[in-house]
């Protein structure tokens, strides 16, 4: 798929103005490229076909637009009864003092701002390099961004069974907050670790995740993006699986002004299997967007994108999403799923599921809907004595339900359950 | 004791009248039958009186014990005793039929003011009378009515009414679509919750439903009215004769 970009005078004019952080030698050279990537690209604009359906004005401009704190009340954070090790971000900045010791068994862990002035081979093979691998055929000037100019962040490397999650903790302390941060994870053979995050916690936040798994490793995702109704995110999840793999990802998003979640995920290696899953709520000035680019370069492999949404009062939903299977990737089973739940008529999803096959012996299939909440289940709950704001929420539960299915652990997936049952007792209660 | 006086009622989306003056009472511990052609109404009123969408009274009223069953939300009228076994059980993917009826039984105990059920003592009660149903456990834990067989749906209706335990129960030709053995379950599920307390409105085209389930008044309507009322014996009339008969005597 070749995308036409279109570059503007702004564009030149933010990029010439970019600083690069200082700070490593290895660094310094993943951030050039970087930089050389992002101004091959330029920065996205309204005119670029990937960004049609969301504005990214105020993801690219030189400052944030500022948001307001938020006060989330008496509201238990999130995965708060989950055993983890945690890990405190303010403003995008590493904040030690809030955080547990960098210390799990199993798992290595170094700062990125510490990263630069150590040569750490690992994390010097992966730093930027999954990114720029994601940069073709869709360009995706926002990740270059993030390479070029993220000065904090993890590096994680697991080496067996990590005894707990690692849980990303992003706070949100300055209105004007501009955060970018960059996560490298390297699963090595066998490895089974779930990262943990939650937030986002800046007025402008922008994260590069890139995960690279190795045979029969297994990682596991699961991501809240929180109620600060005037924040701004964008992030990427960039994944490389080699064989006998499994990756799953689950993002729950409540509210937000602009959110754009990308997954770009390659298997490479047989019989792996990779679910990206999204459960978001929007409720008034809401965008969210999640567009997903999976490639299938390995034999019977198996993917799964559930993406549903909520939404009301104006907001807006977007979903593309791409599965590519290349020659010779038989036996693919792709399945894909986008559905959004309008409730009432001033809302709008978009949706662009697109398959592109060069397998003759696969099983690919995609669906994507729109729809009001059943009057009929309604009225079946309302006679049986369930009062109507119950029913919907009960409803809207329901059609979450097939995504937030593929969270495996029990516990977190309860955690998800009750952060969803409080937004729903809130807004609709 | 459920009283309906003249009651009218039309489509809301186009000017068509349904039911022209029905005049019903229902004493409480009695079960009464309407049998009807199709057509005639009864459906409809089942929906008018459990509140559903799209229906427009006109003239008339409805009362259960007192209370204006008209001026109710669906719910309310649900918490007023009042229960309607569907004719065509809803699917809810995604909802557990134990969840369901969990929130269903609490929301009515909360809206009279009493306890909710602990999540033990709601166990061991649905556990008891599904098994009087046959309903099996994995039946119980799959969402509402999804991939139910016809009489597993009307089973489960029967179960909803067990555990809400209503004053007025209304069952919307209950028989469509059961072979004779899911009938006779259904029947039994229905005789065991006879009480002096408790009344019975059974909506039925045949009379083989109430072989099972003996009326004690069984009703004729007919273009929205009640056009005869009799006893047992009206339904084997209509069993033998048809309709015809009995519209021409009294149209």
């Amino acid at each position: 798929m070749a995308v036409a970009r279109v570059r503007s005078a702004a564009s030149e004019a933010r990029l010439a103005g970019l600083v690069l952080p200082q700070g490593g030698a290895w660094l310094t050279a993943a951030r050039g490229a970087a930089l050389d990537r992002l101004t091959a690209m330029g920065l996205p604009g309204r005119r670029d076909e990937y960004w049609r359906y969301t504005d990214p004005t105020t993801l690219v401009a030189a400052d944030p637009v500022p948001a307001a704190l938020y006060d989330r009340g008496d509201e238990a954070p999130a995965f708060d009864a989950i055993d983890r090790l945690t890990l405190v971000f303010t403003d995008g900045v590493f904040d030690a003092a809030a955080s547990d010791d960098l210390s799990l068994t199993g798992v290595e862990i170094v700062r990125l701002a510490d990263a630069g002035a150590r040569d750490i081979h690992w994390a010097r093979e992966l730093y930027g390099v999954l990114e720029a691998r994601g940069q073709s055929p869709v360009a995706r000037p926002l990740a270059a961004l993030n390479s070029a100019t993220a000065t904090d962040g993890v590096l994680i490397r697991v080496t067996g069974k990590a005894a707990k999650p690692v849980s990303l903790v992003y706070r949100h302390a300055a209105t004007s907050s501009d955060a970018v941060l960059h996560h490298c994870i390297k699963l090595e053979p066998g490895a089974d670790f779930t990262l943990l995050e939650s937030g986002p916690g800046a007025a402008r936040f922008n994260t590069v995740t890139e995960v690279e798994i190795a045979d029969g490793a297994a990682f596991h995702h699961i991501r809240t993006q929180g109620r600060d109704h005037e924040r701004r995110v964008a992030t990427h999840l960039f994944a490389r699986l080699d064989a006998n793999c499994r990756f799953k990802t689950f993002t729950l998003t409540a509210n937000g002004v602009l959110t754009r979640n990308e997954a770009v995920v390659e298997l490479l290696g047989d019989d792996s299997i990779a679910h990206i899953a999204g459960a978001a709520m929007g409720d008034g000035g809401f965008h969210h967007d999640d567009t997903v680019f999976i490639t299938h370069d390995a034999e019977r492999c198996e993917s799964r994108q559930v993406f549903k949404k909520v939404l009301r009062h104006g907001a807006q939903g977007v979903f593309q999403g791409k599965i590519l299977v290349k020659q010779g990737a038989q036996k693919t089973d792709g399945y894909q799923i986008s559905q959004s739940l309008l409730l009432d008529d001033d809302c709008q999803f978009l949706a662009k599921p697109e398959l592109e096959i060069y397998a003759d012996d696969v099983k690919c299939s995609h669906g994507s809907t729109s729809g009001a909440i059943d009057d009929t289940a309604l009225f079946y709950l309302r006679s049986r004595g369930v009062p109507e704001k119950t029913a919907q929420a009960l409803l809207v539960q329901a059609f979450l339900v097939e995504a937030i299915e593929e969270i495996e652990d029990a516990a977190i997936a309860e955690d998800i359950r009750d952060r969803l049952q409080g937004w729903l007792a809130r807004r609709m209660g | 004791m459920l009283e309906i006086k003249n009651l009218h009622v039309k489509l809301e989306e186009e000017d068509k009248a349904i039911l022209k003056g029905v005049d019903l009472t229902v004493e409480t511990g009695k079960v009464h039958a309407i049998m009807g052609p199709n057509g005639s109404g009864k459906s409809t009123l089942s929906y008018v009186l459990s509140g559903r969408d799209g229906y427009e009274v006109t003239a008339g009223s409805a009362v259960l014990d007192g209370q204006d069953l008209l001026a109710l939300e669906p719910e309310e009228r649900a918490a007023a005793g009042l229960f309607l076994a569907f004719q065509y059980p809803v699917e809810i993917p995604g909802v557990g039929n134990m969840t369901f009826l969990r929130t269903a039984v609490n929301a009515q105990r909360k809206a009279r003011g009493e306890d909710e059920l602990s999540a033990g003592d709601f166990l061991k009660v649905v556990r008891a009378k599904a098994a009087a149903l046959k309903i099996d456990a994995e039946m119980l834990k799959r969402p509402v009515n999804v991939g139910f067989s016809g009489g597993e749906k009307k089973r489960n209706e029967i179960l909803q009414m067990a555990m809400l335990e209503p004053k007025m129960c209304i069952l919307d030709e209950t028989d469509s679509g059961l072979d004779v053995d899911a009938m006779k379950l259904v029947a039994e599920g229905v005789n065991a919750l006879r009480s002096e307390g408790r009344s019975f409105l059974v909506i039925t085209h045949y009379q083989r439903l109430l072989d099972h389930i003996t009326p004690d008044v069984v009703h004729i309507m007919a273009d929205g009215r009640i056009v005869k009322t009799g006893g047992p014996e009206l339904a084997l009339e209509v069993e033998q004769n048809g309709y015809t008969d009995i519209l021409a005597e009294v149209l």
